[in-house]
Parts: structure tokens; C-alpha cells; sequence
């Protein structure tokens, strides 16, 4: 097994007198998926604002390569190689795919207060990099991000992430407000992400998307990790009655049954 | 250029504006095209109000707006003709205070805006009325009047406040260079991403590395002082410069800017389309001179130009933003 | 929200008064009453001083209302500049140059505030465009056709108008040679919007579209009908201020009311309403409306250069909006910490 590329150690975040995480230890290693589990407010997204360096852990230890690091603001953290994707893309609507591929980095001809926006660079680049992720009907970089399907925004800021030389990939709730098609299309996203060799934290609340990609399992109960398991050692049953936080399995199962109603009653496609 | 692309570009909207105002001038108001292309009116109109909304659409576009202007623009040509009028000092010193003015005035801005969570419209509300009270109060209590006359030499004369052919104003050269500048900030130079990237989503765009804060001052430096320009390009003219003035460009370089196709909630539009959005309404106002039409229902077509102008940006919008899906993919 | 509930149930104690997001408009008038009673002396605290900050008062105050209502909802309406002298107008040119009963020309006057109001209320709720944009849109059309109409039928931009002792006496008479009737008006008004913010139900609707306009829509509250209510609302009350107007002064000027555009979004921001939405109190309407007025007309009194008014105000504005800024972002973050 390869180092872990990112590792937390006993993080604790604390806003004035109360406590939102509580000793959170967590690995993520290169070609592999960690999803973070959780119920809404179980301190997921702080956890994620930690990662991406909007907060600082008020203790406990950020290791990169196993050397110890800070993000002191979010540009540190994208300077380092981790990448946030959150649940809408963070992408412009109104902006072209070639102009929003590039925010903040665009590619420019000429000098000094003379350079130039290149529009043809920027826009084959961007295009290039989102049919590689598998995304083929995505043809001009002139098209407005906003008249995309909601997958297809998801993976064109992932393949930005990846084409920027991201090493960590933080998905939040990518699938959240997909339906199932473009949910699965997000998945094979991320698989392709792995298989580059990223490491990919993937959080979500939908056990049975946790379950197509992840390869390791952490449960986020009250802001501290409840569980923390390998693909194959528990059951979405399991799974699923954790991050509830104990509630009685029948309550579970009835809840579990409208899941899959809601998602024209078929169950997620198998992990690999 | 296909059909999709040309429904993309935010001036498409603006370009049919114009077109169809003066095509109704001409079909309802007997109006001489020949005579209302060369005419002075309306490009001094469109020159003046120009200089104020290029910069206004910029921060239109990058999600803020500034209606200080409209007390930026009396106190750009009362500080020319306080300094350099009333107190007799070099014409550049009143030029340059005028400006430094500007500027102050739009670092106010600028740093209210980006240290709270206010919106600019208030904001600047309240400069707006600071400015105001401000501007009256010191030429009340320097020079005694609320007019203060201004001998400018000929060379700052030449410069801001010539007649070209006796009516032409040479603001309107200083308007198309602007034009020319701003067309290149924001379409060629890599900044103009900044722009519509923080008028998008601002967080996404400071997290992307964009430095938005300093930014959105410069960008409010930039159109105070454009309309202190325009102040001080006007006392030169016209040899004075009154306290009062200037209110009415704030709804109408707003509606210019709007009519030029910017989203007024920022992240799209374009210099071409405010470009042609300000000659719009400089037609629609003063060419009404050169129609049958009575001019006192001059406000009514502005105001209906507005909203049609508007209700089809926004129309071509939602279209843009279908354009070049070839299948009906999921939600947008 | 709270301020609602609070409200309701009436009676507060110092302390809790303290609490509620009208404190700080309370203060800031305390603080500008002395400060012009210290400069203007006798005539700023007796009758003539008194008449002058309320006479104000009452115009753009009964504006200040409606116009607070709708930034409450998350909505602007700068079209009330051009409602005010397009509905005196409209009374003096029915009951002048028609020679129409005084009643049915003060109909006439408040049905154009209304069929304004519907105009705004239709375009801002059924189309996406920001309502700033719109009510600047009807704003110059309501100028123009104004000016037009009244050139056309009257064929001078201003219009004299001998009010019968009825209309004068309900509309605009002086009583005591001072107070503008129009103050008891602004009372009726102040009862009235109050009830409907924080008493009745439809207030919370209210609160709710400003707060967010989807999820209250899912919550089944009708929320075009009650944009379009506000939109009528708030021309309605520009309407009644400018009959009020042409009774009192007996006569009507195509070119009024421009002022109050952006005076009563003052009064409104002074008295602590988020200009977003979702917050604000009458109570804190009324006091940043005292405000604004006392310092408007104070001024006078005081013996200072009358345009400093405008710079008090102007800072005014900026101190009361960052204040409110900074409060909002305690109250939040006090909730956020709660929450967990």
C-alpha cells in the first residue's frame, strides 16, 4: 500500500465554546477513494473547509507526504495539489467553458499590461481536458457552463482540478442534486480520477454512491468519526443504521425502501 | 458566425435596441436618418454619459453598482473650479485634484464594500449623499456661491473642453478611446475573466486565486473617477461649474449599461453592448428633437425601451444558455 | 424574525428593548434630536421646529412604509419619484380642467398609484429582471406620460387647483396654522402597516419571500399575489402623498417628487431594514424616518451651513448600515454556535 498523501491527526475544531469536530483522524492515499459519511450536520463540511483551508483546526495536525503542513487560506491548499469541487461545480454559469476552465490561471499571449486572453488556447485546452474524462458531448469552449447538464459541470470541474495537477480531490456531495444518469456519470468520474492515480475524498450522505466508488469508509457521527472501514467489511445495512446513529432498523429499512423508490427502484451499480 | 454564437454575445440584444428605436423614430417620427446620424445632440449626450457607464458596466458586470456617480460628477467640476478657478492655482493642480478626489471617493467605496457585507447600492447611497453635502458645503463656505467660474488656458481647452466644428464635443474622442481601453481590459486581457469570474460567484473566483477585494476598489476608483472626468471636462467647457447636476446620470448610465445587455446581478455583458446601450438611450433621448413626435414624451419611450430592451437580454439569455446543447441533456 | 414574535406579545423592558434590531435606530434618533435641540435652541424644540420634521415626516414617511414593506420582501421600488406628482396631477387635471367632483378626482389620483402599483407588481413577479431595473423602467415611463398628458390636456407643465373645503379639510388643511393633516394620516398609515407586518399573518409571509422567495413559495404562500399586493401597496401610499400634496398646496408640478426616491429607501436603510431582504421592523421605519427628517430639517435651525444636512445624512446612512452589518453577522454567528 502506498503513503497516505494527506493524513489528519487528532484534528479538533472548536467555534468559541462549542466543540464541531472532535479528534478526527483520517488517511487518503493516492488511487484511492475515502467517503466521508455522514447525516446532515455531522460536521462534514467543516471537515471539508479544514481540508480545503477556509478553517484552521484549532489542534491536531494536517500531514501531506508525512511531513506536517497548514492551509492558512484556500489558495495554500490549491497551491499544494488539493483541489475542492463543491456540489454545483463552483462554476460560472454565464461564463464560456473555455473563460471558466481557466479563472485565475488564464492563458495569455504578449507581455506585461499588454497580455492577451487566448481564447482558442484556453478553449481547446478545456475541451481536450473534459473529453478525456469521457465527456464527449462537450465540442465548443465557447458554450456557457450554465446550459451544461448538472453532470456534466461536476466533471468539468473535476477535470479543471485534475488538468490544474490537483493530488487531492475533494468532491462535496457531487451527486447530491443529480439524478440517477448524471449521478453515474459522476461516479464513472471519479473512478477515472482514481484510476489517474488522485486521491479523492468523496463526501456524500447517499450510501449507496459511497458504496459504487469507495474503497475506504469513514462515518461522521456529532463531528467525531464513528466508524473508519474497508470496502467489503460492512454492509450498506450497516452502513446506513451508522450514520442514522442507531435508529431501529425497521424505521431504517422503510427509509432504505423510499431510497430506492425515489430512485425508479434500482439499486446502484455493483462496485468493482 | 453561427446563430447560437451570435445569441451568446450579450451585445446581440443591444445592437437589434438600437435598430429598432431608430426605426421607429423613422417610421413614426419622420425622422431625416442622414440628419440624426450627424447630429451633435446625442453624441455629446452619448459621450458624456458613455465615459460614466463603460466604467459602471464593469462593475455591473462584476456584480456591484455605484450611484455615487451622480455626486462624483458636480464635485469633479466644482474641485477644478475651486482650485484653479476660485483659488487661481495651475490648471493641472485642479485637474489632479479632481481626479485624486475621484479616487479617494472610490477607495471609500471600494473598502466599505469589501469590509462588510452592505450592498454597494446602498453604500453608495451614502456616499452619494455624503459627497453631495460635501461638494456644497465647501463651495459655500470657500467661494460664498453655488456657481463658481473657471478661466481655463487654451491647451486644457483644446484638450477637454473643445467644439469640433462648433458642436462636436472633443469628450467625444475621449469617449471612444475609453471605449477602445475598456474593451481591452475586460475582453483581452486576462483581468476581463476576473471580472465576469467575481461577478459569477465571488467565492468560487477568490478561491480560484483571483484577488477580489482589491479588485472591486479599483474598479470603484475607476468610476468615481470617470465621473469626476467628466466633471472636470464639463466646467472646462462651459467656463464654470454648478453644485447641482448630475443626479439624472445615475438611473440613465444605469439604464444604459442595462440596455447594453448586463445582467444587473453581474457576470455577463460586454463593452460593445454598453457601448451600443449608451448610444441607445442618447438617440432615444435626444432624437426625439428630430421627430413630429412631442418631446415631452420623451421619459415614456425610454421607459418602455428599457423594459423591452431588458425582457429580451433576458430572453436571449435563457436562450444563450440552451445554445449548443445538441440533445436534451438533464436539468441546467 | 423574532422581531415579530416579540412584537406581538407587546410590552418589553429595557433590556430586551435593547436587544431588538430597532436599538440602534432608537439611539441614533435620540442622538440627533439632542445634538439639533443643543444647536437650535427654542424655535427646534417648540411648535415651529416640531411641524417642520413632522410635516416631512408624514410625506415621505407614508412612502418610507410601503417602500420598507417591500425591501422587507426583498423587492425596491424607485417608481414612487414619478407616482407622487403623476397622481396630483391627475387630481388637479379631474377635478380642474374635467370639473369632476373633488371624491372622484381623489379616486382617480389614488387608482393611478394603484394601477402603477399592479404594473410593477405584474412585470417584477412574473419576469426574472430585477425590480430595481423595472420601477427604474416605470419610473421614466409614469414621468413621461405624465408630462405628456399634462402638457396635452392642460398645455403647461403646472396645474392650479381650488380644492373643495371637504377635500381641503381631509387632505390638507394646516391645523393650528403648522401640523399638515397629513401627520394623522401617517399615523393611520403607521397603525395599518403595523397590523399587517406583525400582526396578521400575511406579515410573516412577508418576512419569508424576503428571507427566500423559493422556499416560501414550496410553503405554499402566494407570492406573486402578495408582490403584486406590496406593489399596489406602495403606489397606493405614493399616490395618497401626492394628493395630500396637491390639497395642501394647491397645486401640482409635473417635475415633484423625485426626492423621495431615494429619501425613503433612507429612512427605510436608517431604520435597520436589510436592503436584502427578510428583516426589519415599522417600529424601526418610523424612528429612521424621525431621523432622517429631524436632521433634514433641524439643520435649519441650527444656524450651520444647510448642506452639512446632507453630509450628517450620508454618513448617517453609512454608520446605521454598518452597524446593522456588524450586529447581523454577532446575531449569526451566535445562532450558527447555537445550533450545534
Amino acid at each position: 500500500m502506498t503513503a497516505p498523501i494527506l493524513e489528519l491527526r487528532g484534528v479538533n475544531k472548536s467555534f468559541g465554546p462549542i466543540d464541531v469536530l472532535f479528534d478526527i483522524s483520517l488517511t487518503v492515499r493516492a488511487g484511492e477513494v475515502l467517503c466521508l459519511l455522514g447525516d446532515n450536520g455531522a460536521g462534514k463540511s467543516t471537515l471539508i473547509k479544514i481540508l480545503s483551508g477556509v478553517y484552521q483546526p484549532t489542534s491536531g495536525q494536517i500531514l501531506m507526504d508525512g511531513q506536517p503542513t497548514s492551509f492558512p487560506n484556500p489558495r495554500a491548499a490549491s497551491d499544494k495539489g488539493i483541489a475542492t469541487v463543491h456540489q454545483f461545480g463552483g462554476t460560472f454559469p454565464l461564463m464560456s467553458i473555455g473563460r471558466s476552465f481557466f479563472v485565475g490561471v488564464e492563458p495569455a499571449r504578449g507581455w506585461g499590461p499588454f497580455k492577451r486572453y487566448d481564447r482558442k488556447t484556453a478553449n481547446a485546452v478545456a475541451v481536450k481536458a473534459v473529453r478525456d474524462f469521457g465527456i464527449t458531448r462537450i465540442d465548443d469552449g465557447d458554450r456557457l457552463v450554465g446550459g451544461l447538464s448538472g453532470g456534466e459541470r461536476q466533471s468539468l470541474a473535476i477535470a479543471r482540478a485534475v488538468h490544474f495537477g490537483a493530488r487531492v480531490l475533494i468532491l462535496d456531495e457531487p451527486t447530491a442534486a443529480l439524478g440517477v444518469k448524471q449521478a453515474t456519470h459522476v461516479l464513472r468520474i471519479v473512478n477515472e480520477a482514481k484510476r489517474r492515480g488522485l486521491a479523492v475524498v468523496f463526501i456524500t450522505h447517499q450510501v449507496m454512491h459511497a458504496m459504487a466508488v469507495g474503497d475506504h469508509f469513514a462515518v461522521l457521527i456529532r463531528g467525531a468519526v464513528a466508524a473508519d472501514f474497508k470496502k467489503g467489511e460492512k454492509t450498506r445495512e450497516e452502513i446506513t443504521d451508522l450514520m442514522a446513529g442507531g435508529a431501529s432498523m425497521s424505521s431504517l429499512e422503510a427509509e432504505i425502501e423510499g431510497y430506492m423508490a425515489s430512485h425508479g427502484g434500482h439499486p446502484p451499480p455493483p462496485a468493482h | 458566425m453561427n446563430l447560437s454564437a451570435l445569441i451568446r454575445r450579450p451585445e446581440t440584444g443591444s445592437l437589434i435596441s438600437l435598430i429598432a428605436v431608430i426605426l421607429f423614430y423613422v417610421v413614426f417620427g419622420g425622422v431625416d436618418l442622414v440628419k440624426l446620424m450627424g447630429a451633435a445632440s446625442w453624441l455629446n449626450l452619448a459621450a458624456n454619459l458613455g465615459i460614466v457607464a463603460l466604467p459602471l458596466g464593469l462593475l455591473m458586470i462584476a456584480g456591484e453598482i455605484d450611484i455615487s456617480i451622480g455626486a462624483m460628477i458636480p464635485a469633479g467640476s466644482m474641485t477644478v473650479a475651486i482650485l484653479s478657478g476660485h483659488y487661481g492655482l495651475p490648471i493641472e493642480i485642479g485637474i489632479l485634484g479632481a481626479l485624486a478626489l475621484g479616487l479617494c471617493v472610490g477607495l471609500v467605496n471600494g473598502v466599505i464594500a469589501t469590509r462588510t457585507t452592505v450592498p454597494t447600492l446602498i453604500i453608495t447611497l451614502g456616499t452619494l449623499m455624503a459627497v453631495q453635502g460635501i461638494i456644497l458645503s465647501s463651495a459655500m463656505l470657500l467661494t460664498g456661491n453655488a456657481s463658481v467660474s473657471i478661466t481655463p488656458p487654451d491647451w486644457a481647452k483644446t484638450a477637454l473642453g473643445l467644439m469640433i466644428a462648433g458642436k462636436y464635443q472633443v469628450v467625444i474622442w475621449w469617449w471612444l478611446g475609453l471605449a477602445a481601453i475598456f474593451f481591452w481590459v475586460l475582453h483581452v486581457s486576462p483581468v476581463g475573466n476576473w471580472i465576469y469570474a467575481m461577478g459569477g460567484d465571488q467565492t468560487s473566483a477568490r478561491n480560484a486565486g483571483i484577488p477580489t477585494n482589491r479588485l472591486k476598489i479599483a474598479l470603484f476608483m475607476l468610476s468615481s473617477t470617470a465621473a469626476a472626468f467628466v466633471g472636470i471636462c464639463g466646467a472646462i467647457q462651459f467656463n464654470s461649474a454648478q453644485v447641482s447636476g448630475g443626479m439624472g446620470y445615475i438611473f440613465n448610465a444605469v439604464c444604459s449599461v442595462v440596455v447594453g445587455g448586463v445582467l444587473l446581478t453581474g457576470g455577463f455583458g460586454s463593452i460593445p453592448g454598453i457601448f451600443l446601450g449608451t448610444i441607445t438611450f442618447a438617440i432615444v433621448s435626444q432624437g426625439i428633437y428630430f421627430t413630429q413626435i412631442d418631446r415631452n414624451w420623451a421619459n415614456l419611450i425610454i421607459g418602455i425601451t428599457l423594459l423591452l430592451a431588458v425582457a429580451m437580454n433576458e430572453y436571449f439569455r435563457k436562450l444563450a444558455l440552451s445554445a449548443g446543447t445538441r440533445k436534451k441533456g438533464g436539468k441546467a | 424574525m423574532s422581531d415579530s414574535q416579540s412584537n406581538s406579545q407587546g410590552g418589553a423592558g429595557l433590556g430586551q428593548l435593547m436587544r431588538r434590531p430597532e436599538a440602534g435606530s432608537l439611539v441614533g434618533l435620540i442622538a440627533v434630536y439632542i445634538f439639533f435641540a443643543a444647536m437650535g435652541g427654542a424655535n427646534f424644540l417648540g411648535a415651529p421646529g416640531i411641524s417642520s420634521f413632522l410635516n416631512m415626516s408624514s410625506e415621505v414617511g407614508i412612502i418610507a412604509l410601503a417602500v420598507g414593506l417591500l425591501m422587507i420582501a426583498g423587492q425596491l421600488d424607485l417608481s414612487v419619484g414619478s407616482v407622487v406628482p403623476a397622481s396630483s396631477l391627475t387630481v388637479s387635471l379631474l377635478a380642474g380642467d374635467f370639473g369632476m367632483p373633488d371624491a372622484v378626482a381623489i379616486l382617480g389620483g389614488l387608482g393611478v398609484g394603484l394601477a402603477i402599483g399592479l404594473v410593477n407588481g405584474i412585470l417584477v413577479s412574473q419576469t426574472r429582471i430585477p425590480s430595481l431595473i423595472i420601477t427604474i423602467g416605470t419610473m421614466f415611463g409614469v414621468m413621461g406620460l405624465t408630462l405628456g398628458l399634462t402638457v396635452l390636456i392642460h398645455g403647461s407643465t403646472g396645474v392650479f387647483l381650488v380644492p373643495g373645503p371637504a377635500a381641503k379639510a381631509i387632505f390638507g388643511q394646516l391645523v393650528g396654522n403648522m401640523f399638515q393633516v397629513s401627520i394623522l394620516w401617517w399615523g393611520v398609515f403607521i397603525v395599518a402597516v403595523y397590523w399587517l407586518l406583525h400582526v396578521s399573518p400575511v406579515g410573516n409571509w412577508i418576512f419569508a419571500l424576503g428571507g427566500d422567495r423559493e422556499s416560501a413559495r414550496n410553503a405554499g404562500i402566494p407570492t406573486d399575489r402578495v408582490t403584486i399586493g406590496l406593489y399596489m401597496l406602495s403606489g397606493f401610499a405614493a399616490a395618497f402623498v401626492g394628493v395630500s400634496q396637491v390639497m395642501t398646496f394647491n397645486a401640482a408640478q409635473v417635475a415633484a417628487g423625485q426626492t423621495f426616491i431615494f429619501n425613503s429607501i433612507m429612512c427605510v436603510v436608517i431604520g435597520g431594514v436589510l436592503l436584502t431582504g427578510g428583516s426589519g421592523s415599522v417600529l424601526g421605519i418610523v424612528l429612521g424616518t424621525l431621523t432622517f427628517c429631524i436632521v433634514n430639517q433641524g439643520i435649519f435651525f441650527s444656524g450651520l451651513d444647510p448642506n452639512y444636512g446632507s453630509i450628517i445624512i450620508g454618513a448617517l446612512l453609512l454608520i446605521a448600515v454598518m452597524t446593522n452589518d456588524k450586529f447581523r453577522a454577532m446575531a449569526l454567528a451566535l445562532a450558527a454556535g447555537r445550533k450545534k
